[in-house]
């Protein structure tokens, strides 16, 4: 049986006061298959509530986090302080209406904030697993969370929703477990990694690979952290969440507290110090190789590959869709967005597409979008009424 | 039903009357969703729509229906055979690139198959063309010959043809009038075709 408890491994991060969530862990007995061929156990899976589960357990929403996310979607970050990722989506009266709704949030396999990853102890060794922690993908971080609601006694969720890798995981819901899910929302999302996503992916990797204090992946144990490279490889990525023309708009070519340029390597642009921003701002609160472990995984991903095609990964579904895709992102476009709408027309499965026109990228679905409040609130209460949810 | 039925356009209230309560219905161009929210809630029908236009189709999920973005010239290749009961084309096959590849589809993808066009027979088309020698412009067609989107323009004699050569089964046709009244019409009578403002056909495979 599974234990569930507050998590003790973020205390030492945690603000004072902050909501630290719970966690389950699986026994020995209840091994977490992986793709990859190994087994993973025992492993813990860290989440955050919000909102009370009903007495039929029919008011069950999942929201998975994307790459960088966490399990505080809605709460202050224990480490950052900062408020949740969707803060303006969940909570009482807000498009994911806490108060008709039980919504929870699991932190992913491989991840670094209380769910098991790289940087936890391997029980076998009592050191950090490093490199020896096994490669995952987001199926296998959807079987982890099929776990965690059979822990909390939910057969099925009225709906699984999550942007970019979030609505990666989204997808692999409704092919994994067609029965378990209600509905679907899978936003700024794609069916498969292209070319040029694995090709960021790789910079990034790349980058913290190449850091000196990276020590091959066992950087705690020498009392280091590849903080240069984690930093580069979040600027490489934050370039991508973003459009040219949002970057334009915010940054232009404005100069950053000068009206010269400095002729040297500093920061002279306002864009560069934002980006050096986000960098040191990210090592605080992420780990660097959960960073490789889950940019992998989402390399790897490619549903029409594994289930033949993409139509026959959502073959007889009875699951209804609501696909939202923004006009100008370029990681994510609307043209894989419209990929999936196409699949699931083959497979006869209820389906809409929104696109939604704003020039803020990739990001758009963290962002403060009338259009997409307006349409997760329509969506989510048409199927919550038709499920005759109070 | 009456209450309900009432502002929405006439063709679009006869093609609701068509329609069995509990339905798996698809209608094409299905705008701001006007017939499909009055299927879905007035005749608990399984309701989809594909529209053209990404701010209707945003409209229509703001209402909690489900649509998608889509093109009927291109995007009903997508879906598989007989799993609509009933496919829906109103006022939007005028509008499409090949009408006789929209309608194969249509037939293909539904057990039957509604399709509302404007009537380019009635008489006051035949009139305009006639003795002032102009492209014709009504209420049901209203564009300048330069910026009209419907460019396969048909009488009910031309559908009424195009249905036979593709083997399908005209189950009934309903004439509309300029005041949106409704009433069945033969196909093959030159009555209709000459005053009908518009029209609506059933088909079944045949």
């Amino acid at each position: 049986m599974a234990e569930i408890a507050n998590p003790i491994f973020l205390k030492p991060l945690a603000a004072p006061g902050a909501d630290m969530g719970q966690a389950i862990t699986f026994g020995e007995k209840q091994p977490l298959s992986l793709d990859s061929g190994r087994t993973l156990a025992p492993f813990t899976v860290a989440f955050m509530t919000y909102g009370e589960l009903n007495r039929a357990k029919s008011n069950a929403v999942m929201v998975c986090h994307a790459l960088t996310g966490d399990q505080f979607a809605a709460s202050r970050h224990p480490v950052t302080g900062k408020r949740g990722w969707w803060d303006m989506m969940i909570g009482s009266g807000k498009p994911i209406d806490t108060d008709r709704f039980f919504v929870i949030c699991p932190n992913v396999i491989g991840g670094c904030m209380g769910t098991t990853g790289p940087a936890d102890n391997d029980p076998a060794t009592g050191r950090p697993f490093g490199l020896s922690f096994p490669l995952i993908t987001i199926r296998d971080m959807v079987r982890a969370q099929a776990m965690l609601l059979d822990a909390l006694g939910i057969e099925r969720v009225l709906c699984v929703l999550g942007g970019s890798m979030g609505g990666m995981q989204v997808l692999q819901w409704a092919a994994s477990f067609p029965d378990r899910l209600v509905s679907a929302v899978p936003i700024a999302a794609a069916a498969r990694h292209s070319a040029q996503n694995i090709a960021f992916h790789e910079v990034g990797r790349q980058a913290i690979l190449a850091d000196p204090e990276w020590r091959n992946g066992e950087y705690a144990l020498h009392g280091t952290n590849p903080s240069k490279g984690l930093a580069v490889a979040r600027m490489a990525a934050h370039i991508t969440y973003l459009s040219e023309a949002a970057l334009q708009r915010k940054f232009g070519r404005a100069l950053q507290n000068r009206n010269t340029f400095s002729f040297a390597f500093e920061p002279d642009f306002q864009i560069e110090s934002y980006l050096h921003h986000q960098g040191i701002s990210f090592v605080d609160r992420f780990d660097a190789n959960s960073y490789l472990y889950i940019t992998r995984a989402m390399d790897y991903f490619d549903l029409a590959a594994d289930y033949g095609s993409l139509a026959k990964a959502f073959r007889g579904s009875g699951t209804r869709f609501c696909i939202v895709s923004f006009t100008s992102d370029w990681l994510f476009p609307t043209a894989e967005n419209k990929r999936i709408a196409h699949a699931l027309n083959a497979a006869a499965a209820n389906v809409s597409f929104v696109e939604i026109e704003t020039d803020r990228g990739h990001d758009s679905f963290l962002l403060d979008e009338p259009e997409l409040f307006a349409t997760i609130r329509a969506f989510l209460g048409s199927v919550a009424t038709r499920a005759g949810i109070a | 039903m009456i209450p309900r039925t009432r502002g929405m356009r006439p063709d679009l209230a006869a093609i609701a009357s068509l329609i069995a309560p509990g339905a798996r219905v698809l209608d094409v161009g299905c705008g701001e969703g006007d017939l499909l929210e009055h299927l879905v809630i007035e005749k608990q029908v399984d309701g989809r729509g594909i529209e053209l236009s990404q701010q209707n189709v945003n409209a229509c999920v703001g209402r909690g229906l489900s649509v998608v973005q889509g093109d009927a010239d291109t995007d009903l290749a997508d879906y598989p055979s007989s799993v609509f009961d009933v496919v829906i084309l109103s006022q939007t096959i005028q509008a499409t690139r090949s009408p006789r590849s929209v309608l194969q589809h249509l037939l293909r993808i539904g057990g039957k198959t509604i399709v509302s066009f404007p009537n380019f027979g009635h008489w006051r088309i035949r009139f305009a063309l006639l003795l002032e020698g102009r492209m014709p412009r009504t209420a049901a067609l209203g564009y300048h010959w330069y910026e009209t989107p419907n460019i396969h323009l048909c009488t009910i004699t031309d559908f009424a043809q195009l249905v036979h050569e593709n083997g399908a089964r005209i189950e009934s046709a309903f004439a509309l009038s300029q005041k949106g009244r409704t009433r069945r019409m033969a196909t093959d009578a030159w009555g209709p075709n000459l005053f009908a403002q518009g029209a609506i056909f059933v088909l079944t495979k045949s």
